[in-house]
């Protein structure tokens, strides 16, 4: 039935869902941050290399190990995000919404520079630990322990920071927040605090998917360039501010990108470019989105 | 874009005062390659060139492009290729490299122009995201290698374009014809009303307007100049690599128009200058080049939006 083996194309199959979980953990933070703050995150990229590099540090510097990096890792990418959203980015919201992009493209440029400075760009290594090495064959593919482990972490989170900001009292607030800040304001609640935490949450996610990245992908400062590209045409394609449509898009542009590697390798790279245009051309508020 | 209220110098100012300022402009010009090195300073004019272009539709219309990386780009290609491989000369070379970059203007404009500010600018960069992946994939633009070692030929037939001193007179011959055109589009009726459509858009479409058209028109004379800027600066450099289509090409021609005063003519031409001296000279400096360029991005937002230009020119109106 296909030119292609079975085991090739779950393979692909399978590396499609992963990088399709670290686009729906990008453009999930990505989407939080645009829908509260009005600022398009062009660092997101960054603070996912920043992830990974957090997790090799405290392993190479520190000897504490993946457990360790997995907690440790969302929770620093957080707290710098977040020292940046009350130093820097907070003085953004007066002025035209394009002034946020050109400076967080700036802190993009700013931070991986530093960081090809001091690391280079060489990729390092970061293993797999130690409980979740070897796999099971499922009889028509083999699979990693590792790879379902990504997997099952990112929908996880993906799926549970979409019920903390649609079904809780948390969530209400964010929500309240986005819709009429002022008069949220007036009922007391903190909105300027809600935004910098709110900002902490969509870099945490970014933070979170880089440190799930680093043992397939290997650390490196390039590591998070390309991709926020590609989060933003999913995050296009599934509507801007849609929580839900940031998920489904990324998981589901993920899977077809590992589609087009066995069919059509050459457009890999370009598939999920080629959708984001035809949705433009046909439903330009994107999937999800509402128009307005 | 924001709009920083900064009146054009030309615009504010008389009319002698105008000729006054272009005529030092053309000496400057002129005398560039006897203090300067003329290869540097040619190579510095096409990105100034590209600025401006770029300014062309950030501060007329105010729609932020971050994908004009791939007009110059694509024509640094085309035109490389005519040079290299078909053995055109440089003028037939710089048209089909416009022409290019404004097949491709019009492709993009038709899609991004369906949405405005923030979605414009991201739909922008994933667009030309795609011209970088086709860069790895079409058999002429060889991958990685790029296309190197472009013979620059002769100008007209007779002037060889290995003279330096040729050289940058011709691109500055080019430099000129861009930034005149872009003044005149400036200040044509064409360019007052995308200014009113930037103001206020759903009052230009009251009045009859049909928007889309002019914002599509200008984002296309604006591919096309950056092309013009691209097939110019395959020529002086001997080379077109996927470093021309890269975002990061994007960007800096960004912070060119943001740090001379974006919607101010002179502005990108001043930020081009800046930011093309300052990647020369830290080359050997050991800094990391984009760690600068970025501080640069930020201390200038918060700093100074208007630009250099844009800031003079509200000190010297606030003066009188």
């Amino acid at each position: 039935m296909f030119p292609v083996s079975t085991q090739v194309l779950f393979g692909q199959l399978l590396v499609g869902l992963i990088n399709g979980s670290f686009y729906a953990l990008l453009a999930l933070g990505f989407a939080v941050i645009f829908g509260l703050l009005g600022i398009i995150n062009v660092a997101q990229g960054t603070f996912y290399m920043i992830g990974a590099f957090v997790g090799w540090m405290l392993l190479n510097y520190l000897g504490l190990g993946y457990w360790w990096g997995i907690v440790l890792s969302p929770i620093i990418a957080g707290l710098l995000g977040m020292a940046l959203e009350k130093t820097l980015i907070s003085r953004m919201y007066k002025l035209d919404h394009i002034y946020g992009l050109l400076l967080t493209y700036g802190l993009m440029m700013f931070i991986m520079g530093m960081f090809i400075y001091f690391f280079a760009t060489a990729p390092r290594p970061y293993p797999v630990p130690a409980e979740l090495r070897g796999g099971y064959n499922l009889g028509f593919m083999f699979l990693p322990t590792y790879r379902a482990w990504v997997v099952l972490v990112s929908i996880v989170f993906c799926f549970g920071t979409w019920y903390v900001i649609e079904r809780t009292p948390v969530g209400r607030n964010l929500r309240a927040a986005t819709e009429n800040p002022m008069l949220t304001r007036a009922f007391g609640i903190n909105v300027p605090a809600l935004l910098t935490f709110g900002f902490g949450i969509g870099v945490a996610l970014a933070g979170l998917a880089g440190i799930l990245a680093g043992p397939i992908y290997s650390v490196s400062p390039l590591m998070g360039g390309d991709l926020v590209i590609v989060v933003f045409a999913v995050v296009v394609v599934g509507g801007m501010q849609s929580i839900l449509g940031a998920i489904v898009t990324g998981l589901a542009l993920g899977v077809l990108e590992g589609f087009t590697k066995v069919f059509y390798p050459q457009g890999a790279n370009m598939v999920i470019f080629v959708i984001m245009f035809i949705v433009l051309m046909v439903k330009p508020a994107g999937l999800f989105g509402q128009e307005k | 874009m924001p709009a920083p209220a900064t009146p054009d110098i030309a615009a504010a100012a008389p009319r002698t005062a105008t000729y006054a300022w272009y005529a030092l402009g053309a000496l400057v010009l002129l005398a560039v390659p006897y203090f300067v090195y003329p290869l540097f300073a040619a190579k510095v004019l096409c990105y100034c060139l590209f600025a401006c272009a770029f300014n062309l539709l950030l501060g007329t219309s105010g729609l932020l492009s971050f994908g004009h990386a791939a007009f110059f780009g694509s024509a640094a290609y085309v035109a490389g290729h005519a040079l290299k491989v078909w053995g055109l000369p440089f003028e037939l070379a710089a048209v089909l490299g416009m022409l290019a970059a404004t097949a491709l203007g019009f492709v993009f404009g038709l899609v991004s122009i369906r949405r405005h500010g923030l979605y414009f600018a991201m739909v922008t960069l994933a667009l030309a995201q795609m011209i970088y992946f086709l860069a790895f994939q079409l058999p002429f633009t060889h991958a990685e290698d790029g296309l190197t070692a472009v013979p620059r030929g002769k100008i007209l037939g007779l002037f060889d374009l290995n003279n330096l001193y040729v050289l940058y007179y011709t691109t500055a011959a080019v430099f000129t014809l861009g930034y005149l055109l872009i003044a005149r589009i400036t200040h044509s009726n064409f360019g007052q009303i995308l200014k009113a459509i930037r103001e206020n858009q759903p009052r230009m479409i009251s009045l009859g307007y049909s928007v889309n058209n002019y914002k599509l028109v200008v984002f296309i004379l604006s591919a096309a100049l950056s092309g013009l800027a691209g097939a110019t600066r395959t020529m002086v450099v001997q080379l077109a690599s996927t470093v021309d289509v890269h975002w990061a090409t994007s960007g800096d021609v960004i912070l060119m128009a943001l740090l001379g005063g974006v919607g101010t003519l002179f502005g990108p031409v001043i930020g081009g200058v800046l930011v093309e001296s300052l990647q020369f000279y830290l080359a050997d400096s050991g800094l990391p080049i984009p760690a600068v360029i970025g501080a640069i991005f930020v201390v200038c937002i918060l700093l100074f939006r208007h630009g250099i230009v844009g800031e003079i020119t509200r000190l010297m109106s606030r003066k009188h």
